[in-house]
């Protein structure tokens, strides 16, 4: 008997039980279309971060006031902080990087901002006049805050997409007022929505001179020193020259990352997590082909005489191995095939909100993986249908 | 250990009058377990069966008929003892091999028909050839002719639940016939059929018979036996007596009293 014929015997058997076979490939469906799209979200918003990311510019340092310790994720934890940068070291490393980068005191933090009768959490990002060059919203309206702004720690604030919008849906927000943390700002600018569904929390930002943050924050430290390197060959340079301007102050306990570094523990998480989802997914189909196994293993006995008949007239054990198994590989890439299908469409439908990505791997993956659930899961019922013994199974009512 | 088994050549060349032995069982027991306890179905059946003639194997319910009909069928294997087909020792054999000496030279008809259900009586009759590895267009030609044999040749797309039980067993003659076994078995043929359509099985066995095929009946009832050749009356398992049919009834006689009647009406 060839492969045409059982393929043929599998239809009919399939087609005369049509509900059974559609609820025994919907544990199939559900689980290749859980692979595929778990997997598109995962690789869409890894493929999306990483965008952002390189976005900034391959140019860029940060330095925190902080050790690596054990070279990362070892330790108690990573990042330590420890003592905090001042404007003053901005400036010392300004010095002696010269002309070749453009050196920004950064401060991050989280803060409520009101206007009218609305309030939002939003992030606080305060840099000095060049902030605009490590920020990379683009103005909407109006202009970003200038020198003497800075020097002076006005209260001049520039808005974020989201807040912009949330604040002053229908007006322009250039000239009015805002109450960031309870003190009194005059909006001048707005900026862009950097667009992409993961930067809302980048729209969701204000941008404040550091020196009016450290006001409202009452501090007299800054977060972090973002470094442009105006060359991108200089960077390594450029990082050395850093390290030694602030090593005076803060000896080993000091990062100074470049993008590569961060791209590279970022993505490597972001990998971890795909591949977990990758699993968890996985599982779904796992129990889509025990559902398979149990549904032949009930044919198998509801179709004793047929085999009892089969052998009869003259069947072999692989015809009926055969008859069984394809049976069930059948319902597995059928449900593989159309679990495919829901995935990839409920990819592209979801992209509206999560960025998704549907790789080759992860079909390839969810075709193969359920094709073998099928011959894995079809072939202990087929065994046993195979071993009958043909008097036995003629006789079974 | 009964007799020393003859050589096969032997066998095969051991004749019955003017016929060849196409199938032979000697001493065969059967012995089933149940809960501990022993069954002797079958003690000491020595049968031969020769080219083209028509027995009945008869006896009361219990007997060992289809003990009897499994074993020289090669559907179940005898405890002790051998079966000869067409001279060929098959005790054996292999599952597997057993299984093609079934396709080629057995067909089997049952009290219950045993056609699959929710399949054409064309597809029905293509199955011992999908087996015997028979492609498309002859199978499908091959098993229209032994449709048309039997007289259903406008019921090719008929499932069996739209067939009548007479129909239903014609079918299943249909089956039996397409490889152009050696010998058909049939148990209890007529056993699921009202009168009348037992009488037209009948009819088509005698037919199937004239023609050269080489049939075996299994019943209870004393009427259909009348239809063979020979009798051979089993009781508790053991051959008690061979029989030849005097006076044998002609089912195509029996249709034509059984119209003339209903005419009658
Ligand atoms: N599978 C079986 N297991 C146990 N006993 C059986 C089995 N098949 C038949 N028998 C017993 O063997 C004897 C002969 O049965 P069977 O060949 O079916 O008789 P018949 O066909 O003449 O009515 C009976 O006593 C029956 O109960
Ligand atoms: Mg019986």
């Amino acid at each position: 008997m060839n492969l045409a014929e059982s393929l043929r015997i599998a239809l009919r058997a399939l087609n005369a039980n049509k509900v059974r076979s559609a609820l025994t490939m919907l544990g199939v469906i559900i689980g290749v279309a859980a692979v595929i799209l778990l997997v598109a979200i995962g690789t869409g918003v890894q493929g999306e971060i990483l965008g952002q990311i390189e976005g900034l510019g391959s140019n860029l340092l940060f330095a925190f006031p902080a050790a690596m310790e054990g070279g990362g994720g070892g330790g108690q934890g990573g990042l330590a902080i420890r003592k905090q940068f001042e404007l003053e070291d901005a400036e010392r490393v300004r010095r002696v990087l010269g002309s070749s980068a453009i050196v920004v005191p950064i401060i991050q933090a989280s803060g409520t901002i009101k206007a009218g009768n609305k309030t939002l959490r939003t992030t606080i990002a305060g840099g000095d006049d060049q902030g605009s060059e490590v920020f990379t919203a683009d103005l909407a309206g109006g202009r970003h805050y200038n020198r003497a702004e800075y020097v002076g720690g006005v209260r001049v604030i520039g808005l974020g997409a989201t807040v912009a919008k949330e604040l002053f849906p229908r007006s322009d927000p250039v000239g009015k007022s805002v109450s960031l943390n309870g003190q009194r700002f005059t909006v001048v600018g707005h900026y862009e929505a950097q667009g992409g569904a993961l930067s809302g929390d980048q729209d969701n930002q204000v941008y404040i001179p550091v020196t009016t943050a450290q006001r409202i924050l009452n501090t007299r430290n800054i977060s972090a020193i973002i470094i442009k390197a105006v060359e991108a060959d200089d960077v390594e340079r450029i990082r050395a020259q850093t390290r030694a301007a602030l090593r005076p102050r803060f000896g080993s306990q000091l990062s100074v990352f470049s993008q590569e570094q961060t791209l590279g523990l970022l993505s490597q998480l972001l990998g971890t997590l795909t591949v977990m989802l990758a699993g968890i997914a996985g599982i779904s189909l796992l129990v889509g082909g025990i559902g398979i196994m149990n549904i032949m293993l009930v044919s198998v006995t509801e179709r004793t005489r047929e085999i009892g008949i089969r052998k009869a007239v003259g069947a072999k054990t692989y015809d009926i191995m055969s008859q069984f198994v394809i049976e069930a590989i059948v319902l597995s890439v059928a449900g593989g095939a159309v679990g495919m299908a829901i995935g990839g469409g409920g990819a592209a439908v979801l992209d509206r909100w999560v960025p998704t990505e549907v790789t080759a791997w992860a079909v390839a993956l969810a075709f193969f993986f359920s094709a073998g659930v099928g011959v894995f899961f079809g072939a202990y019922p087929a065994w046993r249908a195979s071993r009958l013994d043909p008097i036995e199974a003629l006789r079974y009512e | 250990m009964p007799e020393q088994a003859p050589p096969a050549s032997a066998a095969t060349a051991s004749t019955c009058g003017e016929g060849r032995v196409v199938l032979e069982a000697r001493g065969v027991d059967k012995t089933y377990q149940m809960e501990g306890l022993e069954v002797r179905a079958l003690r000491g059946v020595d049968l031969r069966i020769c080219e083209g003639r028509m027995l009945a194997v008869m006896g009361p319910s219990g007997s060992g008929k289809s003990t009897l009909m499994h074993i020289i069928g090669l559907l179940d294997r005898p405890t002790a003892g051998s079966v000869r087909v067409e001279g060929e020792e098959v005790s054996h054999m292999a599952p597997n091999e057993l299984a093609a000496v079934r396709n080629k030279r057995i067909g089997f008809v049952f009290q219950s028909f045993n056609l699959l259900p929710r399949t054409s009586a064309l597809a029905n009759v293509e199955l011992p050839l999908v087996y015997a590895g028979v492609g498309g267009g002859e199978r499908a030609r091959r098993a229209r002719e032994s449709l048309e044999r039997i007289g259903l040749g406008d019921r090719l797309g008929h499932f069996s639940s739209q067939l009548s039980g007479g129909q239903q067993q014609r079918v299943a003659i249909a089956r039996a016939l397409v490889t152009e076994p050696s010998i058909v078995l049939a148990d209890e043929p007529t056993g699921n059929l009202d009168s009348r359509s037992g009488v037209e099985v009948m009819s088509i066995l005698q037919d199937l018979n004239r023609q050269g095929i080489t049939i075996i009946v299994v019943t209870h009832d004393p009427r259909v036996a009348q239809h063979a050749e020979r009798i051979v009356h089993l009781s508790d398992g053991r051959i008690v007596r061979h029989e030849i049919v005097e006076d044998r009834t002609c089912a195509d006689d029996e249709m034509a009293e059984i119209l003339a009647r209903a005419e009658e009406e």
